[in-house]
């Protein structure tokens, strides 16, 4: 590399070598259209948003230079940084909105459970890979301990969302790494009644004054206006309520580019972080919904792919875990914008506003990116 | 069991968990693009009404309330605009203190907190209740300079009611107050919620509330699109409210007046009725009452004084009051006899100054008896002796019947509320009225008082009113009506209201013609005489006394309590032979109907009939020998 004249094209190759072409046209096209629907929900916002777009790309990118093995020698510290993070937080952290989320670390203010989404999948991959060809049962279990820690750290906070997200992602590395199905379906046979059992007995188990085991009341409440929106439509159900209105009334094509009115007369709640896919649909309608629903389809599958054809245990579990968890915030908040799941923290991937859960993604994304380049270089 | 696999098996039950990732991701999408197609697709009609419904809200413009005039086009009750400063109590943290910081700024007096506790008694937290009306230019001006003090304090501009007539005709006009709970209920019965939206006053008595729904007027709406917070942030469409209708009244103001002005300060009633018609020319009821206090919520101590006043000039005396007739009574006892055949007009009988009945002497007023008395002079001279044995001979059930063909004891069917059926007394009432069996034997002795308008007469005076106009129209009976015609506001046409004759009584011409003769006679050479010498026109009236408390047999004197003294009425019309007015006059304890009575009839027919405005209150006349009769039917 001769230092004596500026190559653009030499840059550009540069910026280029690490990146995964499908998952940067495909997060390129979720954050165009993100931007588009952020211009009629939160104009005020794009400034920043470019800024975080900024930010979140320049980590992905990192994180996409970084080979597989330096990303497993970094798990275990990060991880119990996190989790120490985690203690701070339940010790010395700031309170907001009822819960005791942030760390106050002098120059910012961070949410130490952002970090747990990548940092749990990272450890647990790591955990296996070091496991690799002498796994027993038990490593199941010690691996669900590695897991249950934070989990229960955040969910103390409480941040029911989080810590269902972080499970999961947890819970996806042990699937992957090959839990037997006979744990698993229990758990799922078990959830499954348990939501039948809500869905059927809502009447009676949502009257005030019956005290749900384990929950607090606004998780309660939560479950209850999902289950009955009409039941407190100023308060609780007036989200819900008027998500799905917006969603409704777009219709098939929509609205149009800056005529919600569910949007622009203020009826929708968190329009420019949690409750943005109420926004898109209302002015894009059916055709939106669905053209985001295919992009994240799309990303999916590139990154199963990615897993499948990854060259390590640690890079496959890594790639599978990342990849459902970016299902799992697409699901879980298209879910509840349209009122088939409770009204949980989850941000739309990629398209929320909001600068950790950007930065979280694009690190993810970055790490699929890294393990797609490497799987050639070190032969299986 | 060992979960040691090879390198292959490993891979590929990898890829086969991979697999199933896959398909679950797929299936959930599928679920949420359903979840979509159900919500866009099938329940589009649905959602986006009830997007349009949340965007666009629908605010009523309340219209302006209609005017009442006398028949003349003087204004009886209007609408005026005014600052109002109101408080919404669920938005203030401290009442007191709150109201005190405005009494700094803005007159507040101990009678406008005491209004303001009623009315938060009386409605929810959340509705704008005045604290002080009618603000003037200096307290608005000093109270929007501080306006950033007082959240949940807000000064609107409103549309007043006012009277300004006062007191004059408040019987008739009544007045609006804010809705009540009650009032509520009987709007949402008659489906009128709609139209009230918006609107906090309604009438609440005389013609204010029985001409409501021509007076309220509809109101209109404006849509609105509005934010969550329901703030509006464009109109979209506008639909005007259109006024309520105005009433002209068949009252004439400048009559109520000089009749009001006749009365001087004593308490009474008077109603004037237009015999052709049944339109009333005048409904007195005195003492009266300033219906602008009631406008918004009556101050307690106001409404203390107005109910705990030994006057109750609460009470419509013209249309709840029953007094027995007394006198007045008499030359519809003569018709009845004429057309029941019981008597005929020159049939005599020759009276010793009491009747006999079963020993015991019903008394005449004159101690030596009038002589030989017929029909004529019975009414001119008002022979008591003539009528005990005129009722004797017919009859309680026959003078029942009779009495109630000209409207007695039963409801004229006004158009304001309120009205009393009196009481025209038969066997059968004393059943109803009196629990008692031994109360509710009917004793022939009873019937003789009757006969000359005591006992268990009680009539009001729009009764009596009504009954003579009755006869002077010659047995056309005319629903008696106050409004003559309702005026549209927007285009000023007029929906008369048109004379209902109930009924045509079937009078022989000959006997109403004895009656009438009667009649002319008193005011000639008989008991109102006096009050109508040398008026230029020929009337017909009749003097009453209705006995409060029996004297048995003592003189008048001052020592008597004055409410105890007999109430004075008075009927006529005139003119005599075509009749245009007819009225009923009573006088609350003023003595003989002839003294007190027959004077204001004197002026309000000279008013009437030649515009001759009565200069201050015409003098009594001590020396005119009433009719004073007494029974002793008790």
């Amino acid at each position: 590399m001769t230092n004596s004249r500026f190559d653009p094209r030499k840059w550009v190759a540069y910026i280029l070598a690490p990146l995964d072409g499908p998952l940067m046209l495909i997060v390129l096209a979720i954050l165009g259209f993100a931007t588009v629907v952020m211009v009629s929900a939160s104009p005020e916002r794009l400034g920043t948003l470019g800024l975080n777009i900024a930010v979140a790309f320049a980590v992905m990118w990192v994180a996409a230079s970084l080979p597989p093995q330096r990303m497993m020698s970094i798990a275990l510290p990060i991880y119990i940084l996190g989790v120490l993070l985690l203690v701070g937080v339940a010790l010395f952290g700031d309170v907001s909105k009822g819960a005791r989320r942030w760390l106050n670390i002098g120059v910012a203010r961070i949410q130490p459970s952002e970090l747990m989404k990548i940092a749990m999948p990272l450890m647990l991959a790591w955990y296996f890979q070091c496991r690799e060809g002498m796994l027993r049962v038990r490593d199941f279990f010690v691996a669900a301990g590695l897991l249950l820690v934070p989990v229960g750290l955040i969910a103390k906070q409480p941040d029911l969302g989080t810590a269902v997200l972080v499970a999961a992602a947890g819970f996806y590395v042990l699937f992957f790494a090959g839990l037997a199905w006979r744990l698993i379906l229990p758990f799922a046979v078990v959830g499954i009644v348990g939501i039948v059992t809500i869905v059927a007995m809502g009447d009676t188990i949502c009257q005030p004054g019956v005290e749900w085991p384990g929950m607090r009341e606004y998780q309660k409440h939560r479950v209850c206006t999902l289950l009955d929106p009409t039941s407190d439509p100023l308060g609780k159900g007036f989200h819900i309520i008027q998500s799905t209105i917006a969603i409704g009334s777009g219709g098939i094509l929509g609205k149009g580019w800056g005529s919600g009115t569910q949007t622009h007369l203020d009826f929708l709640p968190e329009r420019h972080t949690d409750f943005i896919f109420a926004v898109l649909t209302e002015e894009f309608g059916l055709v939106g919904a669905l053209f985001l629903v295919v992009m994240y389809i799309l990303l999916i599958f590139r990154g199963l792919f990615i897993a499948a054809g990854a060259p390590t245990l640690f890079s496959r579990l890594l790639a599978g875990a990342l990849t459902l968890i970016f299902f799992t915030y697409a699901f879980v908040n298209m879910g509840m914008v349209s009122g088939i799941l409770p009204v949980v923290g989850v941000p739309l991937p990629f398209v929320s506003y909001g600068g950790t859960a950007l930065v979280t993604l694009c690190l993810g994304v970055g790490m699929l990116m890294s393990i797609q380049r490497h799987r050639r270089r070190v032969g299986t | 069991m060992s979960v040691m696999r090879t390198p292959e098996q490993e891979l590929a039950r990898f890829r086969g968990r991979l697999a199933v990732a896959g398909a679950v991701a797929l299936v959930c999408f599928g679920l949420l693009a359903a979840r979509f197609f159900y919500l866009q697709v099938l329940r589009y009609d649905y959602y986006s009404t009830r997007a349009e419904d949340n965007r666009i809200s629908l605010v009523p413009i309340v219209p302006n309330r209609g005017l009442i005039m006398d028949r003349n086009g003087t204004v009886l009750a209007r609408n005026y605009s005014a600052y109002t400063l109101e408080i919404t109590p669920s938005r203030v943290a401290d009442l007191e203190a709150t109201i005190e910081a405005l009494s700094t700024l803005v007159d507040i007096q101990p009678k406008d907190r005491k209004r303001l506790k009623k009315l938060m008694d009386e409605s929810k937290s959340f509705e704008s209740l005045p604290i002080r009306n009618r603000l003037s230019d200096e307290e608005v001006a000093r109270f929007i300079a501080q306006r950033y003090r007082f959240p949940g304090v807000e000064l609107k501009a409103r549309l007043f009611r006012d009277y300004p007539m006062g007191s004059f005709g408040s019987h008739i006009i009544g007045y609006i107050g804010r809705i009540n709970d009650r009032d509520l209920e009987r709007i949402e019965e008659n489906e009128d919620s709609a139209n009230y939206r918006g609107t906090d006053h309604i009438g609440k008595a005389g013609l204010e509330k029985s001409y409501e729904r021509e007076l309220h007027g509809l109101t209109g709406f404006e849509e609105v699109e509005v934010d969550s917070g329901g703030r509006a942030v464009r109109a979209l469409r506008r639909t005007p409210a259109t006024p309520g209708n105005n009433l002209v009244l068949t009252i004439d103001l400048k009559l109520q007046e000089v009749v009001e002005k006749a009365f001087g300060n004593r308490r009474g009633a008077l109603v004037a009725i237009e015999p052709g018609s049944g339109g009333v020319l005048a409904l007195v009821s005195l003492p009266t009452f300033d219906p602008n206090l009631f406008v918004d919520g009556i101050a307690p101590q106001d409404w203390d004084e107005l109910n705990t006043s030994p006057d109750h000039p609460m009470v419509n005396r013209a249309l709840n009051g029953a007094y027995p007739p007394g006198s007045t009574f008499k030359p519809f006892m003569a018709l009845a006899a004429l057309m029941s055949g019981k008597r005929t007009p020159g049939q005599a009988i020759s009276d010793p100054g009491f009747f006999d009945f079963g020993g015991h002497h019903f008394r005449d007023d004159k101690a030596g008896g009038h002589g030989t008395v017929d029909m004529y002079k019975s009414i001119v001279q008002s022979c008591d002796t003539y009528y005990y044995r005129l009722a004797n001979d017919m009859g309680i059930d026959l003078i029942a019947s009779t009495m109630g063909v000209f409207g007695f004891g039963s409801r004229t069917g006004i158009d304001i509320e309120g009205e009393s059926s009196g009481v025209l007394p038969s066997p059968e009432w004393k059943k109803r009225r009196f629990k008692k069996p031994e109360q509710q034997k009917w004793f022939g002795g009873e019937t003789i008082s009757i006969g000359i308008g005591q006992g268990y007469n009680a009539y009001t005076m729009l009764q009596l009113a009504h009954a003579t106009a009755t006869v002077a129209a010659g047995g056309v009976m005319f629903k008696p009506h106050l409004v003559k015609y309702i005026e549209s506001a927007k285009d000023s046409s007029r929906r008369m209201i048109e004379p209902q004759p109930i009924k045509t009584i079937p009078i022989k011409p000959e006997h109403l013609e004895t009656i009438r003769r009667g009649m002319i006679g008193v005011n000639r050479e008989g008991t109102g005489a006096r009050a109508f010498a040398g008026a230029p026109y020929v009337s017909a009236g009749k003097t009453g006394t209705a006995q409060v408390y029996s004297l048995k047999g003592a003189k008048y004197s001052a020592k008597i309590a004055e409410r105890l003294r007999d109430h004075a009425l008075f009927i006529a019309f005139a003119p005599a032979d075509k009749p245009t007015i007819a009225l009923a006059v009573l006088v609350e304890n003023g003595g003989f109907g002839a003294q007190s009575a027959a004077p204001i009839a004197r002026q309000v027919l000279d008013y009437y009939l030649l515009g001759k405005l009565p200069a201050g209150v015409a003098p009594e006349d001590p020396g005119a020998e009433g009719s004073a009769e007494e029974s002793t039917g008790d």
